[in-house]
């Protein structure tokens, strides 16, 4: 199965089908036990594993973040510490001022984009999303989801999103893979996938 | 020969040995009310409670039959039993930390390490006379308390990745160096296995005037000379137990992730 540049693949299953295991796969956190991972045709087993999960970074379903400042936080791990790009990306998630916010004060929606942010800072050419809004009430749901898209189109991202949610399934896909059992089901276009 | 078995059998005959097992009778009767208590409040600790103590007055009374002996033989083989002290600290020490990666080899090196390091500085200064009746029961004082620092980093450190597993691969994912992503953890570690010898440090010479000490006293050495000397068997036993858990912390912060940079299942873990 092949995940073209610049699509936006949403992956639906039931809970248990694999759905995070499959992110965590492609960004190298377990082992592939059989077959291959191929980026842009290479093994991906033969870029080394930062390297790696730096072009395809993953923001896990817990933004999981590291006690301290969001500055902390968002200056951890990646590559570029260019701190105009940083302040230009914490701008365009509303997150302008925030740098020295405790991560502790901060809401669910809006450790969210932090996690987005420091995913985005490394400049990845593909980006993993596990239910980026699984955690969110509707009103925080629906600014990341915004947010999510814009982003998306504006950095011409390649993008493997997991949902459990068709309807945001139906509004940001172009393509859908659904899991079940640890087993590819179906893949193709969301209008005929999910009709 | 014959005087040396002579020697080891007459010691069985001093009636001093009565007064002994009446003084094991009352200790053991304290401790019994312990498991009993540890029992009623459903602790579940109660069978390794009881085993810890048997096996402790087994091995204690063997020791001290057979020390007189041990305490004769030839220096070179102080190394021998040192080593085979140090061996017996990794067997303990690793079901603490079992469920960690490598953690035989990490906790023996440590070990190792860290106390073998301390035991040939001092004895090298003279602070540690190189007699076998020296080497042996002080060395195995410093081995001793290496062994309970390097369960403690162990114990802690396992459960700082059981909870922290999220944490720690949410660092990975961004391509963070796994050492960086642990280090916190590693940290941690090493901070919660020193509390009880830095305690220990701080209540020196006020809450607690230790064995060593006390014994130096009564046998007639200048009391400025016995406390400067206990100072030196805190210190050893500190660095002893610093190195060691820092050497552990640090190895298993390596262990714990793969070539490819992951982290692996510790067997606790119990997230998902």
């Amino acid at each position: 199965m092949a995940i073209p540049e610049s699509t936006v693949l949403v992956v639906v299953g039931p809970s248990g089908a694999g759905k995070s295991s499959f992110l965590r796969l492609l960004n190298r956190l377990d082992e592939p036990t059989e077959r291959m991972v191929l980026l842009d045709g290479e093994d991906y087993r033969n870029i080394p594993p930062r390297a790696l999960r730096r072009r395809v970074g993953l923001v896990p379903q817990d933004p999981a973040l590291v006690p301290g400042t969001v500055f902390d936080n968002v200056a951890r791990g990646p590559l570029l510490r260019d701190e105009t790009h940083l302040e230009e990306l914490l701008e365009r998630l509303g997150l302008t001022g925030y740098e020295d916010r405790d991560v502790e004060e901060l809401s669910g929606g809006e450790k969210q984009r932090i996690a987005i942010a420091r995913t985005l800072l490394n400049d990845p050419d593909v980006l993993l999303l596990d239910e980026p809004t699984s955690h969110l009430d509707s009103a925080a749901e629906e600014r990341v989801e915004t947010l999510l898209v814009d982003l998306i189109h504006e950095l011409d991202l390649t993008v493997v999103m997991v949902t459990h949610d068709e309807d945001q399934a139906r509004r940001i896909g172009d393509r859908v893979l659904v899991l079940r059992d640890g087993r590819l089901d179906r893949v193709g276009p969301v209008e005929e996938v999910l009709a | 020969m014959d005087a040396v078995i002579e020697e080891f059998l007459e010691q069985f005959a001093d009636p001093v040995l009565l007064t002994g097992l009446a003084q094991v009778a009352v200790a053991a009767a304290l401790a019994a009310l312990v498991v009993g208590l540890s029992h009623l409040r459903g602790l579940t600790l109660e069978r390794e409670l009881a085993v810890a103590l048997v096996r402790g007055l087994i091995q204690i009374v063997a020791m001290g039959s057979i020390v007189g002996v041990l305490l004769t033989v030839d220096f070179v083989w102080s190394g021998v039993i040192l080593l085979g002290m140090m061996i017996g600290a990794t067997w303990i020490s690793k079901n603490r930390g079992e469920g960690l990666p490598g953690v035989v080899r990490v906790s023996f090196f440590a070990i190792v390490f860290g106390s073998g390091l301390v035991i040939i500085t001092m004895t090298l200064a003279g602070a540690i006379e190189a007699t076998v009746r020296n080497l042996v029961p002080v060395g195995s004082m410093i081995i001793a308390n290496a062994m309970q620092i390097n369960s403690l980093a162990l114990d802690r450190f396992k459960s700082e990745i059981a909870s922290n597993r999220a944490e720690i691969e949410a660092g990975l994912a961004l391509g963070a160096p796994p050492a960086a992503v642990i280090s916190r953890h590693v940290e941690t570690g090493v901070q919660a296995s020193l509390i009880p010898v830095i305690d220990s440090l701080k209540s020196l010479g006020w809450v607690w005037i230790p064995g060593i000490m006390a014994g130096m006293i009564l046998a007639g050495e200048n009391p400025i000379y016995a406390a400067l000397y206990q100072f030196v068997i805190m210190a050893m036993i500190f660095a002893a137990g610093g190195l060691t858990s820092m050497t552990s912390s640090l190895l298993i912060g390596k262990y714990v992730f793969t070539d490819a940079e992951q982290l692996r299942r510790v067997e606790t873990d119990s997230s998902s």
